[in-house]
């Protein structure tokens, strides 16, 4: 099976923290993942450093077959990302911001692909209005659009829900089915909301404190711990650290 | 090439846009250089009406605010942009988008030099309506001094992103108040000869002090200084060198540290 996302015993050591422990998993092409964790668990650092933001101290990633700590800027074009920890300018319209973003990913007929996505995402009605004016919803949409601008085949996103009412999240996940089923994209999320994970993905890497310590599908998840759904199943995990860290104590 | 250049265009873009939507800022970009010069013209014109040496080379003294402020204004157009996509938290999508630290760059510069051009375009031909000086009158040596002050200013700028990248926003106070360390060494309205010795050598280690002095042998013994011109080159193609590298080298170190994601107020 072919790996879009190939990631190997990968660290990041800040002075005295292992922030990422020699993680290795990979992400076959087509298949969604979701990095699962408490706070400080990694996700965000791993995201960080498949995206190139971040220099891991060891280790090795590849995306798309692309060496990405040595060439990031040759798969670059074939990424894209989103965060609600990442803004866009507040005084550019959603117009302005989503043409900016056409012309940095070099899209051929632009205008055309800005209408699509403006469709896709419901945006006609904000399309003149400035970002910064807009609803967290709102806003979750304009980012989701950037990050679809470029049809991207690895889609990597940071809580791609947060702060969303339960519709607005259901239409997120929704749009995100369509597009991977449409365009067979590779997807790998950081998140803290289990029911989204159980419902896009299909497979969960759980992660504690810099370390892999569970990894499965959702299903063989909740079999291997005997829980109904994947929430009791991160509590098993963070207690069972809390039970770890009380064990050393005494 | 073409796809470098299509993202450097797309920034330039980014930042006409954000320029279209907001007029106090393109006021800020005219007004203090208009300020500064309606101030000094005034205070020239005072002293040519003394019967003072500055009656010999009237339009001395605006000519030195306006070329100061080419200095000023470059460097603030390599920050502020730089600064405004920070403000933003923008950083993280344009870094993860195919956009190379370098045509970043590019961009600042090119940013830069629109804004320097509005400024003090602006400023130059109110000192034509208001005081009858027009510094076009410098001919061929204002493109000179024009080219060697904003590759000076555009060094300063992207060394002070580079400290800001390093640092955060704290340390965005840089940015309006670096400049000013440089203005005594670089004898905008008196001669370097005026400085203690132990300065002059510091000072004619700064291609402003060159361009200055350049200024006023134009101005006043009516000859182009091409000793003057070629040492600002010389010094400014190594100040640029430093200054890309040192930001190419807070770029590496944000990415090292996990900057990038970080940034904000």
């Amino acid at each position: 099976m072919e790996h879009a996302i190939i990631v190997r015993e990968l660290r990041k050591r800040y002075k005295h923290v292992n922030a990422v422990d020699g993680i290795s998993f990979n992400v076959p092409s087509g298949g969604t993942c979701a990095l699962l964790g408490g706070n400080g668990a990694g996700k965000t650092t791993t995201l960080s450093i498949l995206l190139g933001l971040l220099l891991p101290t060891s280790g090795e990633v590849r995306i798309l077959g692309t060496d990405v700590i040595r060439h990031r800027h040759a798969v670059l074009p074939s990424m894209n990302f989103t965060s609600p920890y990442v803004d866009l300018p507040h005084r550019l319209t959603v117009a302005q911001n989503l043409d900016v973003y056409a012309r940095l990913y070099g899209i051929r007929r632009r205008r055309e692909r800005l209408r699509e996505v403006a469709r896709t995402f419901d945006l006609d009605e904000i399309w003149q209005r400035k970002y910064g004016s807009l609803s967290a919803g709102q806003k979750t949409r304009v980012s989701l659009a950037k990050s679809l601008i470029n049809e991207p085949r690895v889609l990597l996103m940071d809580e791609p829900t947060a702060s969303l009412d339960p519709a607005s999240a259901d239409r997120v996940r929704g749009w995100l089915s369509d597009y991977q089923r449409r365009t067979g994209a590779t997807v790998l999320l950081a998140s803290h909301n289990m029911f989204e994970v159980e419902r896009l993905c299909d497979d969960v890497v759980m992660l504690r404190t810099g370390r892999i310590v569970d990894r499965g599908t959702p299903a063989s998840l909740l079999q291997r711990y005997g829980r109904s759904n994947l929430e009791e199943v991160f509590i098993d995990i963070a207690r069972g650290d809390e039970r770890q860290a009380e064990g050393a104590a005494r | 090439m073409i796809g470098a250049s299509r993202r450097v265009l797309a920034l330039i873009v980014r930042y006409l846009y954000l320029m279209q939507s907001s007029w106090p800022r393109l006021l800020e970009l005219a007004y203090w250089p208009t300020v500064q010069m309606i101030l000094w013209g005034l205070i020239s014109k005072f002293l040519v009406g003394q019967g003072n040496w500055l009656a010999e080379a009237s339009g001395l003294l605006i000519a030195a605010v306006l070329l100061w402020d080419v200095l000023f204004r470059a460097q603030l157009g390599v920050a502020l942009p730089f600064f405004e996509e920070m403000y933003s938290r923008n950083l993280g999508n344009l870094f993860v988008s195919p956009l190379r630290p370098i045509e970043l760059i590019l961009a600042l510069l090119v940013i830069s030099m629109l804004r320097t051009l509005i400024g003090v375009g602006a400023a130059a031909g109110l000192a034509i309506l208001l005081y009858e000086y027009s510094i076009f009158d410098l001919g061929l040596p204002l493109l000179a001094f024009f080219v060697n002050l904003i590759v000076m200013g555009w060094s300063i700028g992207l060394m002070v992103v580079a400290m800001v990248l390093r640092w955060g926003l704290g340390a965005e106070g840089l940015a309006w108040a670096i400049i000013f360390a440089f203005a005594p060494l670089s004898g905008i309205y008196y001669p370097i000869s005026t400085l203690p010795d132990w300065l002059q050598g510091i000072a004619l280690s700064l291609p402003s002090a060159h361009v200055f002095e350049g200024m006023r042998a134009t101005m006043q013994e009516h000859h182009f200084s091409a000793d003057h011109f070629w040492a600002a080159v010389g010094l400014n193609v190594t100040y640029l060198g430093l200054g890309v590298g040192v930001l190419l080298l807070g770029f590496h170190i944000a990415r090292k540290r996990g900057l990038l994601l970080q940034m904000g107020e």
